[in-house]
């Protein structure tokens, strides 16, 4: 993502007035990554990345013809613009495009919420908390995350379907909420355990003192957990957010299995699957359509990438 | 005392299983007859909803449908349901999902099957009866009007081992040859009635300097079917419908010496650089090139001819507005004429079931009615586009709208024509979506027939 480049030089410029007379390793540094050439070759790889971006883009606004017959560099050439392929990506279906972007904010904000919340806790109790096994069930929440999604499809859904020790049933023909539940638990289930991986790892971080002197003064666990832990953990919630946000927003096989297929609760994804048509005729139109799905995301990473790059350093590195 | 409550709990699982699976088979064996709500249905009295009223009245319920055919091909489909929802109350609820072939399977695996299906494939019906347990046969009423419309033929491409579930719908055809009549006419070109003069004719319009075939056989994890048709018409004509059921079945080994002269004669044309590739190149253009960009040169004069089956018509309207599709237009088909006199005339074609996954009376109703004449004229009048075709002989070919419609209706419906299915959809899918493909492209790209064909043959499962 080439929307990540800006932040780098705000963070060295934000190290530099901390600088001794004596050169420090950051200003050092500094002064060798901002040499000529690794400027040519920070914007000779930037191009490099986002001409395929580009191309996607100069494509969505040209007409069939141009797009079946000849690539999309050939548009300087032969400059021809058209808002068709727009028009029929928003208006070109009997279910409206606007159904499926509800569906997919619908769809994302419990996806994205439900993990964070269980997360939080459950990264609390494993860094803070002792209680027996504590070690082995981490080990085990960190070892669900090589369980392939593929794997799990059937039987969860099963599940869903038929449910045991009379739950009420969450998929099928009348499904509560049209379906949702399925989605929402389904992604929640998925993100679980790297959420609960990258928030404990973060929560280790935190000085012991800190939560040493908040129960000296005489704090239970929820009140450290709120006034203390909640506040500190931002960045690493939101960078979290983040990553489950693109996951869920670009997500179609979930989706697909998960939602019964039923158009009323699908999200954009699935809309731009079937875009082209039954046989592929129509391919034209995915350029828009890709194009329409990723406003959303676009705005997301770049209000959030503030948090992105600090947070997702705040998770990995220990000590 | 732990090991005899484990066993009371296992005991008692194993009771719930069997009772489960009882009631699963109690079930089947109402497969065949039909089922009937009662009351009096909201068509009594109206002649076009006869076949309907026995199901009685069916306001307030709903069978939901789960096809392969997205937009804008669907809203046709959705509009042919709506004398059947006046006729019995009920509604219809459509699905369309390019992922349909791996999402069914896992809907009916996980219990969640819609009520009906449309199956594009023998070969997946077969899989869905015999993994799966899903699939219900079909009521009397609908195996009557699949005695009284369809072939023999096409009822034994709904049934697994000699049981009928699934009755057909739309069909295609694929023995066909996309020219422009307009170039045609200016050459003086004859369309040929032979194979023989077909090859004639394409080495006449070699002479005038244009490579007269153009083929594209790229589709993404699927390049190569638009070969494996090839092979499979030719074989359909040199050896004839018996030859043909024994490759698919696996009765003759794949490379048996009458597929090896039938891709040959392919070659004559795939793997001839005089003869391809009209517009993009030499004979390895053909595998680059995706199917929908395969017969595009014609257009521009590039190219004369294009195998391919009749729902290619959809994507010359993609790639230029106005096209027109008809035997004086811009573009047209004509039938890929046989090799000899001694196998009638084969078609090969393709075409979709509807596999039934319950039985309550308005999917026996709603399967009544897809299965009907009533349904497939009132499907022609709801595609005023064209694009869709049926062999129900009940289908009035003056219903449908475009003329390569009604050339398919006419070749479908010609009492001498012999129908096969499209082969590798019936064979394994390790073979039929698998190695087929995969073989036919290496063999574009210069692999020899022999070594193509005896690499199939021993993937075969």
């Amino acid at each position: 993502m080439s929307a990540a480049s800006p932040v780098v030089p705000s963070d060295t410029t934000g190290l530099a007035p901390s600088a001794p007379p004596e050169p420090s390793a950051a200003a050092e540094a500094k002064r060798r990554l901002s040499s000529p050439w690794a400027s040519l070759a920070a914007i000779v790889i930037a191009i490099l990345w986002t001409v395929p971006t580009a191309g996607l883009l100069i494509t969505s606004f040209r007409p069939v013809g141009d797009i079946n017959s000849s690539g999309w560099w050939k548009f300087f050439l032969d400059p021809n613009v058209t808002l068709d392929n727009y028009r029929a990506v928003f208006t070109g279906d009997d279910v409206g495009l606007s159904t499926y972007l509800v569906n997919s904010i619908v769809i994302t904000l419990p996806a994205v919420l439900i993990p964070i919340a269980l997360a939080t806790m459950a990264a609390y109790a494993f860094a803070w908390m002792k209680f027996p096994g504590r070690n082995a069930l981490f080990v085990a929440v960190f070892a669900l995350q090589i369980v392939p999604i593929q794997v799990t499809m059937i039987p969860l859904l099963s599940l869903y379907v038929d449910p045991p020790f009379g739950l009420p049933q969450l998929a099928g023909a009348n499904a509560p909420g049209g379906g949702f539940y399925t989605i929402w638990l389904s992604h929640a289930m998925f993100a679980l355990p790297l959420a609960i991986f990258l928030l404990h790892n973060f929560m280790r971080e935190i000085p012991g003192e800190l939560v040493e002197s908040a129960r000296v003064d005489g704090a239970g666990h929820v009140q450290i957990f709120t006034r203390i832990m909640l506040p500190l953990m931002v960045p690493a919630i939101a960078a979290f957010g983040i990553f489950q946000f693109l996951w869920v927003w670009n997500d179609l096989l979930v989706a697909l299995v998960f939602g019964g297929g039923s158009l009323n609760i699908s999200p954009m994804t699935v809309r731009l699957a079937e875009l082209s048509g039954t046989r592929d005729q129509a391919w034209h139109l995915l350029s828009a359509g890709a194009f329409v799905s990723l406003i959303i995301p676009l705005i997301v990473f770049l209000a959030l990438q503030r948090y992105f790059v600090r947070g997702l350093l705040a998770g990995s590195v220990k000590g | 005392m732990r090991s005899i409550h484990l066993r009371r709990a296992l005991a008692t699982g194993a009771v719930l299983v069997l009772g489960a699976g009882l009631a699963a088979c109690g079930g089947d064996d109402g497969g065949g007859e039909t089922n009937t709500a009662g009351g009096t249905s909201p068509g009594e009295g109206k002649a076009e909803c006869e076949a309907l009223t026995e199901f009685g009245d069916l306001s307030g319920k709903t069978v939901s449908v789960y096809t392969s055919i997205v937009a804008p091909e669907d809203q046709p489909h959705i509009d042919s349901y709506k004398l059947f929802e006046e006729c019995t109350g009920a509604t219809v609820n459509y699905e369309g999902s390019k992922e349909f072939e791996a999402q069914l399977v896992v809907r009916a695996r996980s219990g969640n099957p819609p009520d009906i299906a449309y199956i594009p494939q023998p070969g997946l019906l077969a899989n869905l009866v015999n993994d799966t347990d899903a699939v219900v046969e079909a009521p009397s009423t609908v195996a009557d009007n699949v005695d009284e419309f369809f072939g023999e033929d096409w009822k034994s491409y709904g049934s697994v081992d000699g049981t009928f579930y699934a009755a057909p719908l739309g069909a295609n055809v694929k023995s066909f040859v996309w020219y422009s009549p307009k170039m045609f006419a200016d050459n003086g070109w004859e369309i040929p009635e032979t194979w023989d003069d077909m090859m004639t004719l394409s080495e006449e319009i070699a002479a005038t300097g244009i490579k007269p075939w153009c083929a594209g056989i790229g589709s993404g994890e699927a390049t190569g079917w638009p070969a494996t048709d090839w092979l499979e018409d030719t074989l359909l004509r040199d050896g004839g419908a018996e030859v043909y059921d024994q490759w698919v079945n696996h009765e003759i080994p794949f490379d048996d010496p009458a597929v090896v002269e039938a891709l040959d004669r392919v070659g004559s044309i795939l793997k001839n650089p005089d003869m391809v590739n009209g517009g993009y190149g030499d004979v390895k253009s053909i595998v680059e090139t995706t199917f929908q960009d395969g017969g595009l040169p014609i257009l521009e004069g590039k190219c004369a001819l294009h195998r391919q089956a009749s729902f290619y018509a959809a994507n010359w309207g993609e790639a230029k507005a106005d096209v027109q599709i008809a035997e004086d237009g811009d573009v047209f088909a004509f039938y890929l004429p046989p090799t000899n006199d001694e196998n009638g005339s084969p078609v090969l074609g393709g075409g979709e079931f509807a596999a039934a996954f319950s039985d309550r009376p308005e999917v026996q109703a709603f399967q009544t009615y897809l299965s009907s004449d009533v349904w497939a004229n009132e499907k022609a009048k709801a595609t005023p586009d064209g694009g869709w075709v049926s062999a129900n002989t009940g289908l009035d070919v003056a219903n449908l709208t475009s003329p390569i419609d009604q050339l398919s209706a006419e070749i479908l419906q010609d009492p001498e024509a012999v129908f096969r299915f499209d082969g590798s959809d019936m064979m394994p899918g390790a073979v039929g979506a698998g190695s087929f493909w995969k073989e036919m492209t290496a063999w574009i790209g210069g692999k020899s027939t022999e070594d193509a064909l005896a690499d199939i043959e021993s993937s075969w499962p």
